[in-house]
């Protein structure tokens, strides 16, 4: 490992877990860390949640202290971009011309918000909700009473609406599917969030086609078929796009991100990419997938710097994913897209907790848990293990999950 | 603040100060106190910052929730004595405490 020079593009929750693990597991070589916003690697999502409230300091976002990359040898150069890399010299150059050289590189570039291509979505006061920065612009046009469209009813704009309305503003999501979380959720999960939101006091509006977007010197409404809805300020919700443009320049190959191997390895032997910019073959779900999640981004910078120091790939994980709205905490195991068969425990109808198991060929595949954390728990054993389970069991809310094998 | 001490399963001791006002589990984090990953960043959903508190101390902290409970329950190597760092803040009292990282975690 000695002599190695590392050099990581990009500062997220991949780029931090990965300087992390190499502490851990005590690796020997230079780290440079190039990241394009001014701070240290911190977590997104509490951007939507707790930071935003103001309930959480800056502080508390990063992964780690400045200390500590201080104490591992780091090098950070923040608020800088690397512009190309440079294969043949195995050197990466930045944005003012300078370069540095690589024994390895490390692509972590995450993805970028989706924005909207509609007229007038260059007026002010339309905005993405993506990085502190964006949260910081956001929050200083939060005050009480004044009114907040979000354009996308996914994860990040539901759960900004949610803060928003708890902060005295007028919240109105624009979905243009036919139901919220239409990507991460089943149809039943959907309904109940929609619920849960009118209950807050949030209008929700699915089906919406936005047209655009008017105002005098900034936004003043959003113009929807069949709809007008005045806001002092729209935030964007709309998915994201995996920042792949550097590595395709270099010619490494991407298919909806940068592919790569089991330990995070593109074609080039010399660069690894991790992260939400990656597609990679999942091997308990059998399938390459680009996963957007915390979960991927902590495990690939693992695999990445086990393979680096040379160590055994660390074992397989169901992927997972949370979200907090209001009092429900939505904790996802699996991938729910190729399911045959939904199983309810509870009521979605009444309350806040419940579970949705989706079960393929008889095999547990996923399971959307509300305020259910053991279902979640054992979902996440049991997807692991490929176990089949038996459907009115899962039902019963009095035969524990563990028993529900079949 | 408080000074809380760790045993690992490498045999080590890590003590720590860690300020009011902080989880446990952030105060680990931040002094890179092998086991304590924290994936969810202290939300109650990952359960990968379980700590064994001893019996002397465990009426002295907060007491667990509903979803801590449930969490633990499937923690590989939990016991009646464990909890997850994340859900306990720290107070000037938990000076002095000591805790220990499970075998699963390292």
């Amino acid at each position: 490992m000695t002599g190695q020079q590392l050099v990581v593009v990009g500062a997220g929750h991949a780029a931090g877990q990965l300087v992390a693990s190499l502490a851990q597991e005590k690796f020997t070589g230079s780290v440079t860390l190039v990241g394009d916003e001014p701070y240290l690697p911190y977590q997104r999502p509490p951007l939507s949640k707790k930071f935003l409230a103001g309930e959480l300091a800056l502080d508390r976002l990063y992964l780690k202290p400045a200390a500590f990359y201080e104490k591992f040898g780091t090098r950070l150069l923040l608020g800088r971009r690397v512009e190309r890399i440079d294969r043949p010299a195995h050197r990466v150059v930045l944005d003012d011309g300078s370069s540095l050289d690589y024994t390895t590189l490390v692509i972590a570039t995450g993805s970028r918000a989706r924005t909207l291509s509609l007229p007038g979505a260059e007026l002010p006061g339309i905005v993405s909700l993506r990085s502190i920065t964006d949260v910081e612009a956001i929050r200083a046009r939060f005050p009480a009473g004044r009114s907040l469209a979000v354009v996308g009813g996914g994860y990040i704009g539901l759960e900004l609406a949610a803060v928003a309305v708890k902060l005295g503003l007028a919240v109105t999501v624009l979905e243009a599917a036919p139901r919220l979380m239409m990507r991460g959720v089943g149809p039943v999960v959907s309904s109940f969030y929609e619920r849960l939101h009118r209950e807050e006091g949030v209008a929700i509006h699915t089906g919406v086609a936005v047209k655009g977007f008017e105002g005098d010197r900034r936004v003043e409404r959003v113009v929807c078929e069949g709809l007008q809805v005045p806001a002092d300020l729209v935030v964007a919700g709309v998915g994201a796009l995996p920042n792949v443009e550097l590595a395709q320049a270099a010619g490494l190959a991407t298919t909806n991100g940068i592919d790569v191997d089991a330990r995070c390895r593109t074609g080039d032997p010399a660069i690894y990419a991790i992260g939400d910019c990656t597609n990679q073959h999942h091997p308990l779900l059998d399938r390459r997938l680009r996963l957007e999640s915390v979960h991927n981004a902590l495990e690939q910078g693992r695999m990445a710097a086990a393979a680096i120091c040379n160590l055994p790939a660390p074992p397989d994980q169901v992927p997972w994913f949370w979200s907090d709205q209001y009092d429900v905490k939505l904790q996802t195991a699996g991938l729910s897209d190729r399911h045959d068969q939904a199983i309810i425990r509870g009521r979605p109808d009444e309350g806040r907790s419940f579970a949705v198991f989706y079960l393929s060929d008889g095999v547990l595949v996923a399971c959307d848990a509300m305020n259910r954390a053991a279902e979640f728990m054992m979902s996440k054993i049991l997807v692991g293990a490929r176990a089949r389970v038996d459907a009115a069991k899962l039902a019963d809310e009095r035969v524990a999950v563990k028993d529900c094998r079949s | 603040m408080a000074k809380i001490t760790f045993e690992t399963t490498d045999g080590q001791e890590h003590t720590i100060d860690i300020a009011n006002g902080l989880s446990i589990m952030e105060g680990a984090v931040r002094n890179m106190v092998p086991g304590i990953d924290a994936d969810c960043g202290g939300t109650c959903s990952c359960a990968t910052c379980m700590v064994y508190v001893p019996p002397e101390w465990a009426g002295k902290l907060p007491p667990k929730k509903s979803d801590e409970e449930a969490m633990i329950e499937f923690c590989p190597l939990h016991n009646e004595t464990s909890r997850l760092s994340c859900q306990i803040d720290v107070t000037d009292e938990m000076d002095g405490l000591r805790l220990k990282v499970p075998e699963s975690q390292r």
